[in-house]
Formats: C-alpha cells, structure tokens, sequence
C-alpha cells in the first residue's frame, strides 16, 4: 500500500525550542498509525505541524503528493485534513448543530452521514440544539471526532482522543474509531491509552526528544513487553 | 439536514438579564431625582439617541478586538474621516440639505453616509494590511501603530480640510423637535435612535443566523480551530475591520450632525469614549457594547442635568463601578 502522508527530516522550532529534531515517517493509505512516546516527546507538535499550526523550520512533509510544509492551516484542512485536537476545540458558544455546520465546509449536512455519526454518537442528536459549552467532557470529545468525520477526509489527524474520558466513553470512541478505519480512512492517532493503542494500531511510531525511535506493526510492539519497557518504560500488560 | 429533532436539550445557562436591566433601572431612578417628567423624557431620549450613535461607532471595534485580538486605538480615525467625507456631499449639495423637502434632504443625507462608509471601509482596508497585518499578535506595537496611525490621520485632515471647525447644519426635515404635551423629542434624535436599533437587529443577525456570523463568533472563541476548519480567518479578519471602519465612518458623520460641527481631533476625542463602551460592554461582545454605549450616554446626560461638574468624570466613574462588579465587563466573550 502507499503512502498517503510522508515526512522527511522535519525540524520544528517553537521560541527558542527545537521540539521535532528530524522526524521522519510515513503514513499508509487506509491504515491507523499509532503515534506513541512520552509526554513531551513532541507528539502534538508533529501533528501541530503537520496542521500547519506550527510551521516546520525545515524538512518536508507531503500529503498524497502534495508539499505541505509551507502551506498555511486552512489550505493543509482543504487538502482533505480532519484535525482532532487534544483540547478538543469544540465551540462552546455555538450549539451542537451550529459547530457541525461550520464543519461541513463544502455544503449543507449531509443527511447518510449523520445518521452514521448519530449511531455511534446518540448524545449529539440528544442534545442537537445545545450549547456545545454545556455538553459533558465526553460529549464534547464525540462533538470534536464528529466535526472531523462530518465530511469524508483523506487523513484524521487524532490528538489523544481518550485523554481524562471515563472507561465507558473510552469503550464508546474506541467501537466509533474502529468504525471509521473500517469505512477506509487513514488515521494519524496519538494515544496514552495503550488498550486503544492496541485495538485500533495497524503500525506504531515512538518518538522521543523529537525523533521517531521505533517503527513496526503494532502486533508486534504489543507482544514484546521489554521492548515496551525500553521504548515506553512501562509495560502494555501493566496497563491492562 | 438541519431539522433533526433533539430528543433533549441541555439545560441553557441562566440568561444574564441583569445588565440589560441596568439602563431602566438607572432612567427609573432617575425620575424622582429630575422632578419633572418632560424634563426626565428628554433627558432619556437624548441618552438613548446618544447611546445609539456611540454604539454605532464602536460595535466594529469590539468585534475587531474579539476576533482579532487587535487593540486599535486609530479607531477614531475612521471617525473622523468618516465625518469629513460627510461634508464633501452635505456641503456642496447644502441647498438641497437645507431645502424644505424630505425627499432632497434625504437625496443628500444617504449618499453623505454611503461615500462616508465606503471611505471609511477603504481606509479599514489599508490600516489592517499596512499598520496592523505586520503586528498580529504583539499588542505593544499595536497600541502604538494605531496610536501613530490615529496622529497622522488627524494631521492629514488639518492638512486637507485646515484647523478651523467645520459648521454642519442639519438638514431642515430633521431640524426642529416633536412636541407632545410639555415633552419636546428633537427630530434628529429620533433617526439616530433608529438607525442604531437597525445597526444592532443587522449585527445580531448577521451573527446568529448566518454562516459567516457562525464563522465570527466561533473565530473570537477559538481562531485556530477555524483554520484547522479550513477557513482562511485572516479574510474574515479583514471583512471584519472593514465593517468595523465602515461603522465608525457612519457614527462619525451621524455624531457630526448631531454636533453639527466638524473638526479634526473629534475621533480623538471619541476614541476615549468608545474605549470606555467597548470595555464596560466586555471586549468581544456586541450586546454588551450597546448597553455601556447607553449606559455612558446616561450617565453623561442624566449627570450633567443632575451634577454638571460631574459629568466631566462620570463616564470614568461607571468603567470603575462596573468593572468593580464585573471586572470583564457587563458581558464577557473572550477570555482576554
């Protein structure tokens, strides 16, 4: 399979801090990679910059033969990005309805897709004309998810989805994710949570100090716990 | 698909009807304390029609600042021009303007406060991309460059129009009052009111049932998940000031009128003011500007009847009183 996204020594500065110090991967078409690595490794970063958000100082990053790197955040969202970000984002301002509309940037809503999202998300179509402000934190991470699938997307860029979610909502995004890989879509997924890790990873990235320094299945990673220990320094089967 | 029935609805945050509640209650105090009722009608109208012509200038600088982040304290320069460009039609056509004919004032009257808008949104559009594109984000420098901008501006009207203050007469379907028992409501009082409630209707519209004010509002909550949304914000960012000029160039041929009178430190003058409105009403928020740009045109007017040496601090008194209560003002959007 190809690859649909590529980067290729990427070196992001933020202030006086060279967060990402060469990284260099790729991301296969219709597969889940998993991003992993210590806080501070430069997870978000990478996704940041992949985004746009963050604009990488140097390296090339290329998305289904495009260059991206010098794009600017909307133009990277055009090309077909979803973005996913740990904050979830969501606007608390405007309802449930009004932040998928703004979403949908090609056109109204589009009906199959909802009824889709409504099937793994039944809060949202509950609380339709809410205050997004006013949703649950588990609420607003389906409503963040949501706004990145309301529209088919070449590649979801998934900044730590479960992050603070109590287990039966990470259960409830974890079926919604698997459901979204099965329908094709590639997935840029950084996680803490090593059960989704596991469950949702075709291939696996650890990163740390701003460099990638593990690729491979995720298989495998999850079946070989001192090379969890050594690249982690924990065990996946501790985090049971 | 936007018809979906919500099988619920989340309790809505309680409405904050206290600060909307704050101008009656001030005019209804204000009754025993004025005596009399004609007095106190005026003194309400004269506030409200005050109020209104205030908002009108400083509706676009309290989106400009939620949205954008940008302190521009050369927003009076739109003012000013927007005044100035006002007598480049009443004054040549001031024989249709003082013409005892609706229809020839208002010939007049429409196309002073288009030209004025149009050039004030002009001038917008080259004080966002050379004064204020460079200073994204840094706010010292803003302060500065609109503050330098705000200097020439004033300076090159001095040079263009000369010191002296312009007279500016109303034109005569608005000279005059009407009378309605011992209540005497001036004409002109009774437009600027209305031109300000169409304002805010058009505002609040535009905000709440339009994709672009959809686009607005989210972008003064959280800018970057807009773009990440795939919307170039720098565009709307740029609407947005135009408006925002435009506004401030109509106010100022409005306060023009009303003052009838024209001179080039007016924006100066008022920038003060519509500083004050923009953060009694909470920066970012368009109903909060309409009640401080009330509020303040009470207190000046109920306060110079009442206390004449007052009024000279009264607007600085109510920034302090409400800022005591509510230390981001009446309304709060951002978290700036």
């Amino acid at each position: 399979m190809s690859a649909l996204l590529t980067l290729s020594g990427v070196h992001t500065h933020i202030g006086r801090y060279h967060v990402l110090q060469g990284v260099d991967f790729e991301v296969t078409q219709g597969q889940t990679t998993m991003l992993l690595g210590r806080n501070g490794a430069g997870k978000t970063t990478t996704l940041r910059t992949i985004m746009g958000l963050w604009q990488a100082s140097s390296g090339a990053i290329t998305l289904g033969g495009d260059r991206i790197e010098q794009r600017a955040t909307p133009d990277v969202a055009r090309l077909g990005v979803g973005y996913v970000p740990e904050s979830m984002a969501v606007f608390s301002d405007l309802t449930v309805k009004e932040n998928l509309l703004l979403a949908a940037r090609n056109g109204p809503l589009d009906d199959t897709q909802l009824i889709w999202i409504f099937g793994f998300f039944p809060a949202l179509k509950k609380f339709w004309l809410s205050r997004a402000g006013s949703l649950s934190g588990g609420q607003k991470q389906m409503l963040s998810i949501a706004r990145a699938i309301v529209e088919p997307r070449k590649l979801l860029l998934i900044d730590e989805p479960t992050k603070g979610l109590a287990p039966a909502i990470v259960m409830a995004l974890i079926e919604c994710l698997k459901e979204i890989k099965r329908r094709g879509a590639t997935i840029l997924l950084v996680e803490q949570n090593f059960h989704a890790a596991r469950e949702l990873g075709d291939t696996v990235l650890v990163m740390d100090n701003g460099t990638i320094v593990h690729r491979g299945e995720m298989a495998a990673l999850a079946a070989d716990v001192p090379l969890q220990e050594r690249l982690l320094g924990l065990s996946l089967e501790q985090h049971q | 698909m936007t018809d979906i029935a919500a099988t619920d609805v989340l309790p809505k945050p309680k409405r904050d009807l206290a600060p909307l509640a704050l101008p009656v209650v001030l005019a209804l105090l204000m009754i025993p304390l004025i005596g009399s009722t004609s007095s106190w009608v005026t003194l309400t109208v004269a506030s409200l029609a005050m109020g209104m012509m205030i908002f009108i200038m400083a509706s676009g600088l309290t989106l400009v600042f939620g949205l954008m982040d940008v302190l521009n304290f050369g927003h009076g320069a739109f003012i000013a021009v927007g005044a100035y460009v006002g007598t480049l039609v009443l004054l040549p056509l001031a024989s249709w303007a003082q013409a005892d004919s609706l229809s020839a004032n208002l010939a007049v009257l429409v196309p002073a406060a288009v030209l004025s808008m149009a050039v004030s949104a002009a001038l917008g559009l080259v004080v966002e991309r050379v004064l204020i594109l460079p200073v994204y984000g840094q706010h010292l420098k803003q302060i500065l460059m609109t503050t330098g901008g705000l200097i020439v501006a004033e300076q090159v009207l001095y040079a263009l129009w000369g010191p002296q203050i312009i007279p500016l007469p109303l034109p005569t379907a608005l000279r005059g009052s009407f009378i309605l028992g011992d209540i005497v409501i001036a004409k002109y009082r009774v437009l600027a009111m209305l031109v300000g409630i169409v304002v805010f209707a058009g505002i609040v519209l535009v905000l709440n049932r339009t994709k672009i004010g959809l686009l607005i509002r989210a972008g003064v909550e959280n800018r970057e998940m807009v773009e990440a949304l795939g919307y170039r914000i720098r565009r709307l960012f740029l609407g947005v000031f135009m408006t925002g000029s435009a506004l401030a160039g109509l106010g100022g041929v409005m306060w023009a009128l009303y003052r009838e009178q024209v001179h080039a430190s007016m924006g100066d003058e008022l920038t003060v003011l519509v500083f004050i409105v923009v953060i009694i009403g909470g920066l970012g928020s368009i109903t909060g500007c309409f009640v401080g740009a009330i509020l303040v045109a009470m207190v000046a007017n109920y306060g110079g009847f009442l206390v004449p040496k007052l009024a000279l601090v009264s607007n600085i008194l109510l920034m302090v009183a409400i800022l005591l209560w509510r230390p981001r003002g009446l309304y709060a959007v951002t978290s700036r």
